[in-house]
């Protein structure tokens, strides 16, 4: 049997498939669809402080081989995720890994200690890069200094597993990485959705209720890819890579690229069994080309 | 218990210039389906066309284990599913959604408008069984927009608005003859169709003092309750028109009616 395990600093991964913050929901929503205790994890739906609803609809519009979306973080809140949420998708046999989320650096912080206080929860993924929200989000993402400063802050009152999550709206991908390795982050993950809009012209009105929006799916992947790539010759810690992963193949290619795990997200809207296949398709490419652990296939790009 | 199945395609009824009837044979025994639920339909034959497309299931034969879905053509989604071949593989996801109640009072309206007739059929046929009394009211720009009249009759009298006058009342669907006068002989309403019209029907509801549900067709990225791109403004928060949805109680709703 092949050995797909992989370790994201502390967080002990039994394959490198999970899915993505905000297109999984908190997992209940796929029982009826796959087993979802096959996923080495779930990264659940953005968490703020308060309970947020979220911007208007419309909060969707698709795109050529992708959509964006504008939902703006709609969650009850992070008491409420502990208290109710949390109990109920604990007894799955796969990681809970909560996405903080924050106007303030006060907000991020308060959430974290929070969660550090879960028994169960051995790792969260900080969001500095969601494009859908007026205050904070992706504010704290595009700018080197705010970037460390919330990854520090964090830092100091988390023990366990501190993931990053990278926006790709920057200049130099490379650059932000190892701003928030020095302020302290265990692990990258990138990339969260680029900005984007969408117009209908025959009403000449913007299709998102918030006019831009974030856009997923395989529209970005050539450009997650190569992000995924800088930043893994950037740094030392683990990535985790996501950005318009449809297949097994995809898959592949961002764990070629540097990925140690990574995070199927827009697919599971199309095929909510899209991440178990995924699996699947891992070990099959696997024993194809004769690899007996997929940590060998970790940036494993062939170059000439 | 909602499926994701392979469907394979039975055949086509063309109704008019833009739309259809598309009737698909399932894998295995179907489950069951309640009127107001719909589905998730993948289109695997066009490269432009990149998410699922949710339709209302029209009509459901547990016996032949097969879904039809009234299907209007509005852009490359709907325009390929009508050139899908007999025997061609469709991946469908369903049942989804909740459904419409059954109200306590016999005599019920049902406002369809353009695609929004989709749902009706299942529904007739559902409240003959619990012994209520049905009146169809579709309306429709065109008198060749207006079809099936034939597949509703049998669960109840049909009404017709046309805006081009050509067939039934003149006028939109509001403003048929029948809501004339201070009581109506309804005593509870459903409708589906563009929101415009729904909105105009809820607005009649309240004045009259009736019950209403709406059936709604927000956008949807998942169908599943998996994206929260599809909620809807209600008393208590977003809601989710996938999951929660797609029928409401206008008395849920913040409409401004
Ligand atoms: C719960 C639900 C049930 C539905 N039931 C039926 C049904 O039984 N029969 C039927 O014919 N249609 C139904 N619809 C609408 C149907 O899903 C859309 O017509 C279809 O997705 C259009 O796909 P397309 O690729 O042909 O058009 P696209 O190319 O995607 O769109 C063409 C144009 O229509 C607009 N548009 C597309 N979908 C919507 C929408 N939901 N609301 C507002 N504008 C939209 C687009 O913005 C675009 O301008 C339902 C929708 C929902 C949410
Ligand atoms: C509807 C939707 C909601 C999302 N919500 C969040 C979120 O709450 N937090 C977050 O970090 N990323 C969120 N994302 C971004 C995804 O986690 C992921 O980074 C992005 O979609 C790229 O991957 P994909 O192309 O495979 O979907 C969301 C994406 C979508 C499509
Ligand atoms: S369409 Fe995804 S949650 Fe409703």
């Amino acid at each position: 049997m092949a050995d797909l395990s992989v370790s994201i600093h502390k967080l002990q991964l039994k394959n490198p498939v999970t899915t993505a913050s905000g297109t999984y929901g908190y997992g209940e929503e796929f029982v009826e669809f796959m087993d979802v205790n096959r996923l080495a994890a779930i990264f659940v739906k953005g968490i703020t402080l308060e309970h947020r609803e979220g911007n208007p609809y419309p909060r969707m519009a698709e795109t050529a081989s992708g959509m964006l979306n504008s939902v703006g973080l709609q969650n009850r809140g992070v008491d409420y995720f502990i208290q109710h949420i949390y109990p109920r998708v604990r007894n799955f046999d796969t990681h809970i890994i909560p996405n903080v989320n924050g106007s303030t650096i006060e907000d991020y912080v308060t959430v974290t200690r929070k969660l550090n206080e879960v028994k169960g929860i051995e790792a969260i993924e900080l969001n500095i890069s969601c494009p859908n929200v007026k205050a904070g989000g992706m504010a704290f993402g595009i700018n080197r200094k705010s970037a460390m400063e919330a990854t520090r802050a964090v830092r100091d009152v988390y023990d366990k597993t501190l993931i990053v999550k990278l926006s790709p709206n920057v200049t130099d991908i490379a650059d932000m990485a190892r701003a928030v390795v020095d302020a302290g982050a265990d692990a990258i993950s990138l990339v969260n959705t680029f900005l984007g809009m969408a117009i209908n012209a025959e009403t000449r009105r913007p299709i998102l209720g918030t006019i831009t929006g974030g856009l997923s799916g395989p529209a970005i992947k050539p450009i997650a890819l190569r992000m995924v790539w800088d930043v893994f010759k950037a740094v030392k810690v683990p990535v985790i890579g996501m950005g318009g992963i449809m297949n097994a193949a995809d898959a592949i290619e961002f764990i070629l690229a540097g990925s140690t795990a990574i995070q199927v997200g827009t697919a599971n809207f199309i095929d909510p069994a899209a991440s178990v296949k995924i699996l699947q398709g891992v070990k099959e490419y696997m024993a194809r080309q004769g690899v007996s652990s997929v940590k060998e296939l970790i940036g494993g790009m062939i170059v000439k | 218990m909602k499926k994701v199945e392979d469907f394979r395609v039975l055949g086509h009824k063309w109704l008019n210039y833009s739309s259809y009837i598309i009737e698909l044979e399932a894998p295995e025994p179907l489950s069951p389906v309640q009127p107001g639920n719909f589905a998730e339909i993948e289109i695997s034959n066009s490269p432009h066309v990149f998410l699922r497309r949710p339709f209302s299931i029209f009509d459901a034969n547990p016996l032949t284990n097969t879904l039809s879905f009234y299907v209007k053509v509005i852009g490359e989604g709907t325009r390929v599913l009508g050139k899908a071949r007999k025997g061609d593989k469709v991946n469908i996801i369903y049942p989804l959604g909740n459904a419409f109640s059954i109200p306590e009072k016999k005599n019920i309206l049902v406002v369809a408008g353009g695609s929004g007739i989709a749902p009706f059929i299942l529904y007739g046929k559902a409240m003959q069984k619990q012994g209520k009394q049905v009146t169809f009211l579709l309306g429709a720009r065109k008198a060749e927009d207006i079809v099936l009249t034939e597949m509703f009759r049998p669960y109840g009298e049909v009404l017709i608005t046309t805006e081009d006058g050509l067939l039934g009342e003149k006028g939109m669907v509001t403003q048929h003859s029948i809501f004339i006068g201070k009581d109506s002989p309804f005593e509870h309403i459903v409708t589906c169709g563009p929101e415009p019209m729904m909105k105009a029907v809820a607005g009649i509801a309240r004045k009259k003092k009736v019950s209403c549900e709406v059936s709604l067709e927000n956008t949807m990225a998942c169908g599943f309750g998996a994206c929260l791109c599809c909620i809807v403004e209600t008393v208590d928060g977003n809601k989710c028109v996938c999951t929660e949805g797609p029928v409401f109680n206008i008395n849920q709703l913040t409409w401004q009616t």
